[in-house]
């Protein structure tokens, strides 16, 4: 049976008498530290700790104990109640169940791991998982300019880049209305109200659900996701979107 | 016995430059002890407390380079607690009083204060070179001490160290009279980066060879460095993502194209993908190149990257490659020696994107590769005796499978018949780390083959006692041994005692080692530290010596119990 091989591989004395007891015991659910915990034999101490083992240990998930040679795949795949194929699991490449993290396992320096999160926050939103980047145009309106432009926001990692982006794009229409230092000013909440007091531009947008809204609220990714249109209007035009950007300001302080 | 005069000896020892060569040196006789004493200007330290800044200056007084390593190389992995040690600090506040005219600086692993970056900052005039490797406890106002008072820096050097960063403004520090600068790697800081101070103290270095920038640095700028150094052999992009068909990314081609003097390349932090065909003529006469970082890159751009490289000798890069992205590897560069694949979501330790046929495909096509570490989701016995026939010159083989009590998917049986043949086929193997499912068998083997092995990592492995006793008799060249939830318990541990004293450091955690075994094992050998590492509730006291210890640390040393172990390390 596949248990019996299982315990067969580790060698030692260790897995024979186990494999007998190999059934029902297994399934008892049972709470105290692995390696103890009322199996008979309790001088037959549990050699090797084990994968599963240190699992239990460290996440204080207390299922079973003598664990040698058991895979933790079949802990998480089966639940707490045992499976006649144990082994399927282990060896089944295609689907790996979720893991229980050990501590420092992988072996993968901490630096390495945080870099590579903040990375991958940031890449994910922005490359199609099987055929490279999709491109995310969408058209950007200017009050007042002739003719509109396209950006493709995938472009840009952050609203500072977007901001700089769409400035350069629209200085032209902007000279002597500060249009383009205003839409970076925006950028700089701290400028926020006199913006939106005066004739100074503010960049918005249309949402997934036909909403304008404010540009600079929710998290880059998100905005990315959602934002189907572009729009710099005009700071006095915009006062009606003002009061959540103002309560922003006034939490930050 | 004194042929020649001292001053011939010295010039002739000048010549010999190895650690090794030069020690065996010093135990010729008396006076060339003497001579070699005062000419060594190189020293290096693999553990900071096997010896102390006193007696390290008495020895040489004429040091120049120092190279300190201080925690345990599990303290990458979170294994040992914060505020363990590793302190630079009491080493450069000895250096400085004693007038040491340091020049050079190599630290890894250790606990770096800006308090101790200042004052090597203003306490030795010549000095040119530091480099951090995975320290932490500075802040960038430690960089901006350094940046100012080290007149004569040529090399600023920031391996992935935790920096915190205090937006202060670093890089404006360096004086606008400072034009030494050869190397400069800042890609490990979080925070912004003054852009302008970066252009111009890149404009007034005509001698930087080496850049690496952090992510801060946008593509533009990253533009405008180029064509201020076109003479960069290496060079660490930052954020690489912009819109293809603008002007600026034109202008990036056009500065890339005249930089004909890279050799390696790295950064890619932030990427878009479809700029990538800018780097395309540098590809060709890349020694390295390292994608490790780069996770904005897809399988399909990696490959039509690696193909222009033909003259690699170095690789670096994320697993999403994939099997059959290694096999691009392994058809183009004919002259890799070292790879690593390291995994792309090494949160999520199961879904590893290459396997053994990858490994495979590389050491069918690169018989010059002698250096691996390979994270992947399984492997094979059939595949590791593939690459040991395929490859007899791996000096370091580093493997770990995503599941590391995997066996074999294929025939369900540990892998020490694999690594036996690595062991058996790579005589001249320095540096082996274990995984997946695996017996006492294997360690047999290593005890028997490995012979030239100085560095064993070991992870969930083994049945008993014998295993670990193999490699403590067989590896005669044994100098680090790291061992993790393996059953090895103290009789393994007290067999041969005097076998520590010929090794660096021993680390074992959620092993079978009890506390007496430990206790006996220091009181027996004083010229070992033995360092227990308990970070429960119970104290030294409460604790019975029959209880097995969690994690212990021992190392040789010449001075002794440390005196800045924290509370929850007990110096037995």
């Amino acid at each position: 049976m596949e248990v019996g091989l299982k315990m067969g591989m580790k060698g030692g004395g260790g897995g024979d008498h186990v494999k007998e007891k190999m059934g029902f015991e297994e399934t008892e659910l049972r709470l105290g530290l692995p390696g103890g915990g009322g199996e008979a034999g309790g001088g037959e101490v549990v050699r090797k700790r084990g994968f599963s083992e240190t699992v239990d240990l460290k996440l204080n998930l207390s299922s079973k104990q003598d664990t040698s040679g058991i895979d933790p795949n079949e802990e998480k795949v089966t639940g707490l109640t045992k499976d006649k194929n144990l082994l399927l699991s282990a060896t089944d490449p295609a689907k790996p169940p979720a893991k229980a993290q050990v501590v420092g396992w992988p072996p993968v320096r901490s630096f390495r791991k945080n870099m590579l999160a903040t990375t991958t926050t940031t890449e994910k939103s922005s490359s199609d998982e099987s055929s490279g980047e999709k491109a995310a145009f969408v058209k950007v309106s200017m009050d007042g300019a002739p003719y509109l432009r396209k950006v493709d926001l995938r472009m840009y990692t952050s609203y500072h880049q977007l901001s700089d982006a769409l400035a350069k794009m629209f200085s032209s229409f902007t000279i002597g209305n500060c249009g383009s230092q205003g839409v970076k000013d925006f950028m700089n909440e701290g400028k926020l109200m006199d913006l939106l007091n005066g004739s100074d531009y503010v960049p918005t947008y249309e949402d997934k659900d036909g909403d304008w809204m404010l540009v600079g609220d929710v998290p880059w990714e998100m905005f990315v996701e959602s934002c189907k249109r572009l729009r710099i209007m005009k700071g006095t035009e915009a006062i009606g979107l003002a009061p959540k950007a103002v309560e922003k300001c006034k939490k930050r302080g | 016995m004194n042929y020649f005069p001292d001053e011939v000896l010295e010039h002739v020892f000048d010549f010999i430059t190895s650690h090794k060569d030069r020690n065996s040196v010093s135990l010729v006789c008396k006076s060339w002890y003497k001579i070699e004493k005062y000419s060594r200007q190189r020293v290096f330290i693999g553990n900071c407390y096997s010896i102390s800044p006193e007696r390290l200056i008495a020895r040489f007084p004429g040091l120049k380079s120092l190279t300190l390593k201080g925690k345990p190389h599990f303290a990458d992995f979170n294994l040992v607690p914060d505020d363990w040690g590793g302190f630079l600090y009491p080493w450069i506040k000895a250096m400085a009083r004693s007038r040491i005219g340091l020049e050079e600086l190599r630290l890894k692993r250790m606990v770096v204060s800006d308090e101790s970056l200042e004052l090597l900052s203003k306490s030795f005039p010549n000095f040119k070179s530091l480099v951090l490797v995975s320290c932490e406890g500075f802040t960038t106002d430690g960089l901006a001490a350094v940046a100012a008072n080290c007149r004569l820096l040529r090399e600023l050097d920031l391996q992935e160290n935790e920096v915190e960063d205090h937006r202060g403004h670093w890089l404006s520090c360096f004086p606008e009279n400072c034009t030494s600068l050869v190397l400069l790697n800042f890609a490990c800081l979080k925070g912004e980066i003054n852009l302008a101070s970066l252009e111009r103290l890149v404009a007034r270095s005509p001698n930087l060879k080496s850049l690496r920038l952090n992510r801060a640095v946008p593509f533009d700028t990253l533009q405008r460095l180029l064509m201020r150094a076109p003479q960069l052999v290496d060079l660490g992009t930052g954020s690489y993502v912009h819109d293809p068909y603008s002007e600026a990314y034109n202008k990036l081609k056009a500065a890339i194209q005249s930089c004909n003097s890279i050799r390696s390349l790295s950064g890619f932090l932030e990427v878009a993908p479809r700029c990538m065909s800018a780097v395309y003529p540098v590809c060709e006469n890349l020694t390295f190149l390292n994608l490790s970082y780069a996770a904005g890159l897809q399988s399909i751009e990696l490959t039509k990257l690696i193909q222009y490289c033909r003259k690699l000798q170095r690789l670096w890069i994320l697993d999403c490659i994939g099997d059959k992205g290694l096999g691009v590897v392994a058809s183009t560069c004919k002259e890799l020696q070292e790879l690593r694949v390291f995994p792309s979501d090494p949160f999520d330790a199961g879904n590893a994107a290459v396997t053994e046929e990858g490994l495979v495909l590389v050491s069918a096509g690169c018989p010059k590769l002698n250096s691996l570490l390979y994270f992947c989701q399984q492997m094979t016995n059939a595949a590791l005796i593939t690459v040991a026939k395929n490859c007899t010159n791996f000096i370091r083989f580093r493997l770990c499978i995503l599941d590391p009590i995997k066996p074999d998917p294929v025939t369900n049986q540990p892998l020490d018949e694999g690594f036996g043949a690595i062991v058996r086929s790579c005589k001249g193997l320095k540096r082996l780390s274990l995984s997946g499912l695996l017996t006492d068998q294997v360690f047999y083997y290593i005890g028997m083959h490995a012979k030239q092995l100085e560095m064993l990592s070991i992870a969930f492995a083994g049945d008993s006692d014998k295993g670990m006793l193999y490699v403590l008799n067989g590896c005669k060249k044994l100098r680090k041994l790291e061992i993790r939830d393996c059953p090895f318990g103290d009789a393994a541990l007290l067999e041969d005692m005097g076998k520590y004293e010929t090794m660096r450091s021993l680390w074992m955690s959620s092993c079978e080692v009890t506390l007496g075994a430990c206790k006996t094992l220091a009181k027996k050998m004083p010229s070992l530290n033995v360092e227990i590492i308990n970070e429960s509730e119970q104290t030294e006291f409460n604790l019975e010596d029959r209880q097995k210890v969690d994690k212990m640390y021992l190392y040789r040393t010449v001075v002794g119990h440390r005196k800045d172990a924290p509370e929850f390390v007990w110096l037995l």
